[in-house]
């Protein structure tokens, strides 16, 4: 599947939901299935800024597909950050860096989320596509 | 006293609302108070009548303006019992004028000079002085705090000595609620000359100090935590001290002639009043201290106690529920954590319920490390929250606290 069919398929589920409480529970749900990160790789460098909670991600290349982990010490968060990773997980760096967001708004991430929370998803988002971004460099040599 | 609450509330426009779809239950008051409608309609006064710039103009708007802005000045000298009203100046907030005394402090200092604060503070109380200490070699001592969240008086004795120069602690803690013990702190620095300046930020909602009485040095505080405007506060510094320290800031009105050769600076409070203030703020500081008097701190301490007992009592019901910050003297402030539950997370789904709580460090992080926790849930009240208020904040607690486990 690519990108744009994982977030269509993100805003497809989440519009079942009547309302913020069902949104909340789903997302709470999707952040048990979160890939956890190596316990090792729980490091500070790892740690992405711009959360009010602790937010750790690590990416992979296998196969010229990047495979990102992540663990968050809030559940909310890691709710948030599996739905990310449910759509960027096992994509090219190129189609990572390409990829538009447009589903986080459809999904009413953003405005259902305080701004300090907003913020630690566009970092979250950041970090996603620096990865990317580093990793495309790598296999561009 | 029903009636009065009732009434209470209906002063405050912003509390008639709804949020998400529930009636706003506001309880982040230790971050900023909201307004009364007395209050609003001062600040619109004062751009509809009277703005001017003020001790300058001979014209008549100017002549109000100033006068406004000087009647303010004396409502909080009043207010605060201060000797003199020049003693009193306005400032952008409390972060503002703690800047402003560790700023000036840079020349009375040197290197191996101690300052102590107090391990409850806020980061506004710890950083100009860590600041202050990197300019002058001075050293900065800590008093440390038990697990209630009281200091340890005893270690503070033992850190005050002829090289004390300044003790900065704040009144009352804003992450734990814990009324510090400030007339001993006070009395026990005077005994080595040392300068105290108390942080009343989060005590000036709830209580009303006597800087006379206290015998404090510098007492700060900010106006919008006494529901009164943004951008403004106060510091009271005894005259003394006020001449004893350098201008913080130049610029214009806090000088008495200026040439290329030198300047003479103005007498107080201007000398520390440089360039055009917030002038609509300070004039409105006084309606909300004017207002705040008109409710009276008897009943604002009266209902506050039976606000925070009766939450704390509640919260406690709920299992797992874990208040941190346990002093005997309290203003009515509650930290808490929820057992194997972010505060975040708990911050999140109380406000889709309509509850406004604070959640994270507060600025206080050596407090989270003291407790080794990343941060807490806070409940602040002021008087016009109401035991409704309280019921609200406890089911949508309970509620996330099912979500999330």
């Amino acid at each position: 599947m690519t990108i744009q069919e994982k977030q269509a398929e993100v805003v497809e589920d989440f519009d079942l939901f009547e309302d913020w409480m069902e949104r909340y529970e789903y997302m709470i749900s999707l952040g048990k299935t979160l890939p956890q990160i190596d316990e090792n790789k729980k490091t500070t460098e790892n740690i992405i800024k711009g959360c009010q909670s602790k937010v750790w991600l690590d990416a992979k290349l296998v196969d010229c597909k990047i495979i990102y982990t992540a663990d968050s010490d809030a559940i909310i968060t890691k709710g948030i950050i599996a739905i990310l990773i449910s759509v960027f997980n096992n994509q090219t760096p190129q189609e990572i860096l390409n990829a538009n967001l447009d589903f986080i708004d459809k999904i009413g991430l953003k405005e259902h989320l305080s701004p300090t929370r907003a913020n630690g998803l566009v970092s979250m988002i950041k970090q996603i596509k620096m990865y990317a971004l580093a990793y495309q460099t790598q296999l561009s040599k | 006293m029903k009636t009065k609450l009732r009434n209470i509330v209906a002063d405050f426009p912003i509390l008639q609302q709804q949020v998400n779809g529930k009636p706003l239950v506001y309880l982040d008051n230790g971050a900023s108070s909201q307004k009364p409608q007395m209050v609003i309609d001062a600040i619109t006064k004062y751009y509809s009548e009277i703005n001017a710039n003020i001790h300058r103009g001979v014209h008549t708007l100017s002549q109000k303006a100033t006068d406004a802005y000087e009647d303010s000045r004396q409502k909080l000298q009043a207010h605060f019992n201060a000797k003199h009203s020049y003693e009193i100046l306005f400032t952008k907030g409390t972060t503002d004028a703690i800047n402003l005394v560790a700023s000036s402090f840079t020349t009375l200092l040197n290197a191996g000079d101690e300052i102590i604060i107090s391990h409850l503070e806020h980061h506004s109380n710890i950083v100009p002085w860590q600041m202050l200490c990197e300019r002058t070699g001075a050293v900065l001592k800590v008093i440390p705090m038990d697990e209630n969240g009281e200091l340890l008086m005893k270690t503070y004795e033992d850190l005050l000595s002829d090289k004390t120069k300044i003790v900065a602690v704040n009144h009352v803690s804003n992450a734990l609620g814990t009324i510090n013990p400030i007339e001993e702190i006070i009395t026990l620095a005077h005994q080595y000359n040392t300068a105290v300046l108390i942080d009343g930020a989060q005590a000036t909602p709830h209580i009303k100090p006597d800087v006379q009485a206290l015998n404090c040095d510098f007492y700060v505080c900010s106006a919008h935590k006494m529901c009164g405007p943004t951008g403004v506060g106060m510091l009271y510094g005894k005259e003394e001290w006020l001449n004893k320290l350098p201008p913080y800031q130049g610029g214009g009105e806090m000088i008495k002639e200026v040439s290329f050769e030198k300047t003479t600076y103005a007498e107080l409070p201007h000398k520390f009043e440089a360039g055009t203030p917030n002038i609509a703020g300070g004039i409105v500081f006084g309606t909300a201290i004017d207002y705040m008097n008109t409710i009276g701190f008897d009943y604002i301490k009266q209902q506050e106690e039976m606000l925070l007992q009766y939450a704390t009592e509640e919260l406690l019901k709920i299992e797992g529920l874990q208040i941190i910050g346990t002093a005997t003297q309290k203003a009515s402030v509650i930290s808490f954590n929820l057992k194997n539950i972010h505060p975040y997370d708990v911050g999140v789904i109380v406000d889709k319920l309509g509850v406004a709580v604070r959640t994270g460090h507060h600025c206080t992080q050596p407090i989270m490390s003291f407790y080794n926790i990343a941060g807490t849930v806070r409940a602040s009240f002021m008087f016009y929250n109401t035991k409704n208020d309280v019921d609200v904040l406890v089911s949508a607690v309970k509620r996330a606290q099912i979500m999330l486990s």
